[in-house]
């Protein structure tokens, strides 16, 4: 059983820019038969840790400075390839976060998962396809017994990451680092391979670094959290005591920024709220105040009618959504909860007359919508925006952030002359909390969060009354997420906006929505106020949904009654 | 995968029926004719040459003749050398730039694959950069540069092949070598990127991170995915090679398939024309299918959307 110590970790890397301090100097230790779990944000380093003990980072660009890290007596910064080589999938493994780009497409499953046994030889090569199909029935992938052949791309993500814990087991390692290996996945998938995980490592006595952006789920499984900020380890407790006496203002922050269940204020705290506490940090208009328009009186500004809406493949046709009916009242968000693969994009876009209806009515003010090229439709168009996933995706690389807002204006023939649209365009992003400063750059220049604010002043450049926010934070940190979301609630409160929230995040959705529906199999399975789908759900699917939620992403107050790994002997 | 095959060989009676008659209308609308010469040839024996050709009767019937021939197979005499069916000059041409054609292949393969692959690995390294610096050396060498200097080193100098000709293994050594290393400068460019790329997936650091050694890195995680793009560039490459060289046939004098392209042209040897074109087209669309299947066999997800 090995003992791993990380002393003073010092990771940087040296581009063209400049050199940047990745781990700044932490210290960690794992026992044996201890679960460690590693959270941190985007670019917080926990990554960077974690490869670094499989030395698994390219040099150059990166480097090490004065640290250890020491395993079973050795310091492996200082082993040489082949040595290191063999401690790789040996002693310590790995798992990551894709699970679809990290099996070989070209490689069947099988192989792929007896492949460390041949490595190391460990055994001969048919031994260790028996023992494969072992593993991989140990971790509920019965697919490859039937079908030796299958390939990964047969599977789904679910399927693929348990592969990969069956591939990382296989040869019964000391450590098992697990850099986000649930973040790609649905919250039910996310929860079987969390408990697939967390049963398997405890049988085997293997110790665990896991590492997440998510707290609530790092609390699932660790029995000590470490909690990174910029490089360097702000805090580290036992999973209890992180959540009932956080120290660092960072790591109360995190707790703090991410809605649960149990969320009712109307603006969620930033993690600047309490890293500079006192201090005025939301650019944008910050008054929530007024109460909202009670839905019941409000007049419905969007509504589909029976919408079926069919995709063609070549296995056939397939129904994205299923007969839907929904009524969205002006001023109120509905939010659209279901896992991928539901529908619920589809059903988003189908509303904004983006993808062909097969059949259906969509009402927008009481007019009927069209299919494309209707006489209304860009009238449709300008009243109705979307705000996509992936900020990175949806701006041109192109275009400037003028060029991009002013864009919709040239189109729907807004404002009279180039100065009057740039002027507004100003406005929003003001409005958005942006300056005038950022007209002329581009959108590489931009962090995440700042590139969904630019989405969210594009939507709004045409003046829209509904706005489809198609899980427009699931790509982003919490404490981004928590400024994004006040900032579409407090647009809502000035400009009386309606919104369809799809997210695949209960949580948020809650936080956000005042009716929510359920989607799953392309049909809406549940509707009701966000209260009660969450207090009262009807179906077993939203139960299963809520249920699969770490539980301290449900409620602040949540219990430690999770079965704790107990430590191996 | 036989729906592939089968799907593939209707495709191509549509494709070479547009062709032949592309060809047809086009040589025919060209200026001049197989009969006119430097000398002009005095006009009743032109004439009676005119109808003994059928080139006396209406476009059209020519053209419809010329397909039902087409179809039995037949595709009509030369008519610059009288004494022999187009279908016979190709039939002696052919084995000799098929000969030349997989040397060279084997030649571009042999060196521009490893090349490319050591040069992926060792990236921004003297074994990257030279034979890099090479390859690029050998796109913009013309062949016609290469031949000569070649011809040069090893057969003036050395002594070592013959300089020109076509009568033995020893007398393939030299053009091959110059077809091949001009390819093999492709090859290696394309390995090269291709495997750099393969080896920044994903999936490569989980070979790694299993423990897994660079030699079986490359070989079973890395070289499929790397090499497609050089297969798919092989269909085309393989052609042209195999249907041979004007210039390599004029610089060594191999009576390859080569110069008929050209000179079939030049003389507005109607047949002849017709009869290469769709030659050329046949063999590049039965190599795609090879392609085709040479890539579905490397990759599953491929096989699958077959």
């Amino acid at each position: 059983m090995g003992q791993l110590t990380i002393r003073n970790l010092e990771v940087s890397f040296h581009t063209r820019e400049g050199i940047i301090r990745a781990v700044d100097g932490i210290d960690l230790a794992i026992g044996p038969g201890e679960i460690v779990g590693l959270v941190g944000e985007s670019g917080s380093g926990k990554s960077v840790t974690c490869n670094s003990v499989l030395q698994l980072l390219p040099c150059p660009p990166a480097q090490f400075g004065e640290g250890k890290i020491e395993w079973s007596s050795k310091d492996l910064l200082q082993l040489d390839e082949d040595k290191m080589r063999r401690i790789r999938g040996k002693e310590i493994s790995m798992i990551f976060q894709d699970p679809m780009s990290c099996l070989n497409p070209f490689m069947t499953v099988l192989d792929q998962v007896a492949e460390p046994l041949i490595i190391h030889k460990i055994c001969k090569p048919a031994e260790a396809k028996r023992k494969a199909l072992e593993m991989l029935a140990k971790v509920g992938v019965h697919r490859v017994k039937e079908y030796p052949n299958s390939y990964p791309h047969e599977f789904s993500g679910g399927m693929r990451q348990r592969a990969m814990i069956a591939m990382a087991l296989i040869t019964q390692p000391a450590l098992l680092l697990a850099d986000e290996p649930t973040t790609a996945l649905d919250v039910t998938v996310q929860a079987k391979v969390l408990s697939i995980l967390r049963e398997l490592c405890s049988e085997l006595g293997v110790s665990v670094l896991f590492v997440s952006h998510d707290l609530g789920l790092v609390a699932e499984l660790a029995d000590r959290v470490v909690v990174m900020y910029r490089g360097k380890v702000v805090e580290q407790n036992d999973t209890a005591s992180i959540f009932t006496h956080p120290k660092h203002p960072y790591v109360k922050a995190l707790i703090a920024c991410r809605p649960t269940l149990e969320t009712s204020d109307d603006r969620l705290p930033t993690v600047e709220d309490f890293i500079n506490p006192g201090k005025e940090t939301e650019k944008s208009p910050a008054d929530t105040s007024p109460p909202k328009t009670s839905s019941k009186s409000a007049k419905t500004l969007v509504e589909a009618k029976r919408l079926v809406v069919e995709f063609t493949t070549d296995e056939g046709s397939v129904r994205a959504v299923n007969d839907v009916s929904i009524k969205i009242p002006q001023g109120s968000t509905h939010g659209l909860v279901g896992e991928s693969g539901s529908g619920k994009t589809s059903l988003g876009r189908s509303l904004l007359n983006l993808i062909r209806r097969q059949s259906g009515e969509i009402l927008f003010n009481g007019i009927p919508v069209g299919h494309k090229g209707h006489p209304h439709e860009k009238q449709f168009r300008k009243s109705m925006q979307i705000i996509f996933q992936d900020p990175y995706a949806s701006l041109n690389p192109r275009l400037t952030i003028e060029q991009a807002l002013v864009e919709p204006m040239i189109v729907h023939n807004l404002g009279s002359s180039k100065r009057e649209r740039i002027k507004r365009v100003i406005d929003l992003l003001e409005e958005v909390g942006l300056g005038e400063e950022h007209l002329a750059r581009y959108p590489h220049e931009f962090s995440g969060g700042q590139r969904q604010r630019i989405c969210v002043a594009r939507a709004l450049t045409t003046e829209p009354e509904f706005i489809v926010c198609d899980e427009c934070v699931s790509a982003m940190d919490v404490s981004v997420q928590a400024q994004v979301l006040n900032l579409l609630k407090s647009l809502q409160a000035s400009r009386g906006l309606t919104y369809l929230f799809i997210s695949h995040d209960l949580g948020v959705v809650k936080f956000m929505s005042d009716q929510i529906s359920v989607m799953q199999k392309g049909q809406i399975v549940e509707s009701g106020s966000a209260e009660n789908i969450y207090n009262d759900p009807q179906t077993k699917y939203t139960q299963q949904l809520i249920n699969s939620i770490p539980a301290a992403n449900r409620s602040k107050n949540f219990s430690f009654t999770h079965p704790s790994v107990s430590p191996g002997p | 995968m036989r729906k592939l095959i089968i799907s593939r060989v209707l495709q191509a009676v549509p494709t070479l029926w547009v062709i032949a008659t592309l060809t047809f209308f086009m040589t025919r609308y060209a200026p001049g004719g197989p009969f006119d010469s430097e000398r002009a040839i005095p006009e009743e024996i032109k004439i009676k040459l005119q109808s003994h050709f059928g080139l006396d009767r209406p476009l059209f019937d020519q053209y419809l003749l010329y397909l039902k021939n087409l179809l039995q197979g037949d595709l009509g005499p030369s008519f610059k050398y009288p004494e022999w069916e187009v279908s016979e000059l190709i039939a002696t041409a052919f084995p000799v730039s098929l000969t030349l054609g997989l040397l060279s292949l084997l030649i571009a393969l042999m060196v521009g694959i490893p090349a490319g692959m050591i040069a992926a690995l060792r990236k921004n390294s003297w074994v990257d950069y030279l034979p890099m610096s090479l390859s690029m050396a050998g796109i913009c060498l013309p062949t016609f540069v290469l031949g000569p200097l070649l011809i040069y080193a090893l057969s003036t100098q050395l002594g070592m092949f013959p300089p020109l000709g076509w009568y033995g293994p020893a007398d393939w050594v030299l053009p091959s070598l110059t077809l091949g290393l001009f390819y093999a400068a492709y090859i290696a460019r394309l390995t090269r990127a291709g495997m750099l790329e393969t080896l920044q997936q994903d999936y490569v650091r989980t070979a790694r991170a299993k423990g897994a050694k660079s030699w079986r890195i490359l070989t079973k995680h890395a070289a499929r995915g790397g090499l497609l793009p050089v297969v798919t560039f092989l269909g085309p490459a393989f052609a042209g090679l195999i249907t041979g060289s004007f210039v390599i046939e004029s610089i060594f004098f191999i009576p390859g398939l080569g110069k008929f392209f050209v000179t079939a042209a030049f003389n507005r040897d109607y047949t002849m024309v017709l009869g290469t074109v769709l030659f050329y087209a046949s063999l590049i669309i039965l190599l795609n299918l090879l392609v085709d299947l040479l890539q579905a066999w490397l990759d599953p997800k491929a096989r699958q959307e077959k």
